[in-house]
């Protein structure tokens, strides 16, 4: 497989005001067309790094690339990326349609224009009927798919996600994760999938990248050698499956031992 | 599909439920009947009072003389009213225009809202009936005057609620907006603005209120008569003339109109509100 590189960090380091050093050290390469978990307990820096990438917050030591983004007007690299938070993160007051229309309507794309590619996102997953609703009318899966749907409406590349799924319950969970993936396939998308979970990282992900508190820095880089698409419940019972859930949890906890307490 | 449902309808409800139910009715009826009912208790009290102590009419008139002279002097006091009402609607017009354009200033920097916001509350904490008089003196024109005075009443709630209801947008939303290369208008637009619609729509409750009030105590510090004087004018003439009835006439035209603009603006408010938000949806348990 020769595939390019999307995106490269580089010793990248980010100290905050208060002192705090979330992140120490990390380097990264994403592929093309991969999906990349970072996982970690809280205070690890995952987030922070996220936030990097989408370039909602500057890094204070290191470099990030872009080796294959087009540039735009202005002479910044054009990332297309979309982030989808933990939080559905609507705007109550609009309906779904609405919601997922806005990436677009941002850029200057009317309703009208903006009308089949809206659709075709809320189709995606499985919302079609829902269009005319308001948030509260739905479920919290229901709305995480609102927020999913909103952030592949721009047709991203990269697509940042921060524990999107952490809030629901198992069932719902399960079923979104089963449709990411579904999506991550179709679109050709490359995924940064931020979350605490080893199950869920090793269920989705090809590659795993363990990440340790005070300071933020990472551990462990595992490869989870599966293809796709994994089948639900037979690749959770598979030799991959576990194997990379063993390793990635033996990363964790050294990573733990060394450092102080939770 | 349709029989689980079915069999879901034929459970009859258990004791607690069923007393959910009546006492939901019974607060239904409650909310329209109670208040009715004291109402008229109190109306009924005040005539047998004044006709039990022989009370003279020009110290407290009965009920119905109240209305006699509500209907007699109609065409007098609804024009005070209407002029009373131009002051109110400029005055809270401008409360909101000024209100929100102030706001939004203060959401767009914050060395404005540090420097500024301190005047916003003296105005505010400030008696407007010690600062009437003086507003009188500077500025010739008694509208003008008038509505500076009732202004001044009316913008602070609709400044400080929407300054709050700016600054309250979801942070994640404004870090989405950000990563789009939303603009600033765009921001304030799309996030800002709507979030702080409940905000301003509690300030505008207040303000509608308090615009009627700021007029009225203006109206009282003016004093001046003439055409196109408003109610509070009317009151203060009518005490001159020991004319209690209409003083009682006129203060209930007020407190009519203060609960009409209420309901207008709990209308306003649930118009914008009741599709999306917290404080206008009805819960089932």
């Amino acid at each position: 497989m020769t595939t390019k590189t999307l995106l490269s960090l580089k010793q990248v380091g980010k100290a905050f005001s208060n002192g705090t050093v979330a992140l120490q050290d990390m380097s990264l390469d994403v592929q093309e067309g991969s999906f990349v978990s970072l996982l970690g307990p809280s205070g690890c820096g995952k987030s922070t790094a996220l936030k990097i990438i989408a370039g909602l917050g500057n890094l204070t030591t290191g470099t990030m690339t872009w080796p294959t983004a087009t540039v735009d007007q202005l002479g910044r690299p054009d990332h297309e990326i979309s982030f989808v938070f933990q939080e559905p993160t609507l705007m109550l007051w609009a309906t779904v349609f609405d919601n997922v229309w806005l990436p677009l309507r941002l850029k200057g794309t009317t309703k009208k224009a903006a009308r089949a590619a809206v659709e075709e996102a809320l189709e995606m997953v499985g919302l079609k009927d829902f269009a005319a609703s308001y948030p509260r009318e739905l479920s919290g899966g229901m709305k995480m798919r609102v927020s999913v749907a909103r952030a592949l409406v721009t047709r991203p590349k990269l697509l940042l996600m921060d524990e999107p799924f952490a809030a629901l319950d198992e069932i719902t969970r399960s079923k979104l994760n089963d449709d990411l993936l579904h999506l991550w396939q179709k679109m050709d998308w490359t995924v940064i999938f931020v979350t605490h979970s080893v199950f869920e990282s090793a269920y989705l992900s090809d590659r795993i990248v363990v990440m340790a508190a005070r300071p933020g820095r990472v551990v462990a880089d595992i490869a989870v050698d599966a293809p796709y698409p994994r089948g639900g419940a037979e690749f959770r019972s598979s030799q991959a499956y576990s194997d990379a859930s063993n390793t990635a949890s033996k990363a964790l906890h050294a990573a733990m031992q060394s450092g102080d307490h939770l | 599909m349709a029989t689980p449902l079915e069999n879901a309808a034929k459970i009859p409800l258990d004791p607690v439920e069923q007393r959910k139910v009546r006492i939901a009715r019974n607060e239904r009826i409650g909310r329209w009947v109670l208040p009715i009912i004291v109402v008229v208790l109190t109306i009924v009290g005040w005539d047998l009072f004044c006709v039990i102590n022989e009370v003279p009419h020009y110290v407290i008139p009965r009920p119905g003389r109240i209305l006699q002279v509500l209907i007699e002097d109609w065409s007098l006091l609804i024009s005070s009213l209407g002029a009373t009402l131009v002051i109110t609607f400029s005055a809270l017009t401008l409360a909101i225009v000024g209100g929100v354009g102030l706001a939004i200033l203060f959401a767009q920097s914050k060395w404005v809202e540090m420097s500024f916001f301190p005047y916003a509350i003296i105005l505010q904490v400030t008696p407007i009936i010690v600062i009437a008089p003086l507003i009188f003196i500077y500025v010739d024109s008694k509208f003008i005057g008038l509505l500076i005075c009732a202004w001044i009443v009316a913008f602070f709630p609709i400044l400080s609620n929407t300054t709050l209801g700016l600054k309250s947008a979801d942070h994640n939303l404004a870090d989405m907006m950000k990563l789009y290369g939303a603009s600033r208008w765009q921001t304030l637009r799309f996030l800002r603005l709507p979030s702080a619609l409940p905000y301003f729509l509690g300030g505008l409750k207040i303000a509608g209120g308090l615009s009627l009030i700021g007029a009225i105590v203006a109206e009282f510090v003016a004093g001046s008569g003439g055409a196109g004087s408003g109610l509070a004018f009317r009151i203060l003439e009518a005490s001159y003339r020991l004319n209690i009835p209409r003083m009682f006439a006129a203060i209930l035209l007020i407190s009519f109109t203060g609960i009409l603009i209420f309901m207008a603006m709990s209308f306003l408010s649930w118009l914008f509100l009741h599709k999306w938000h917290e404080s206008a949806i009805k819960r089932e348990m």
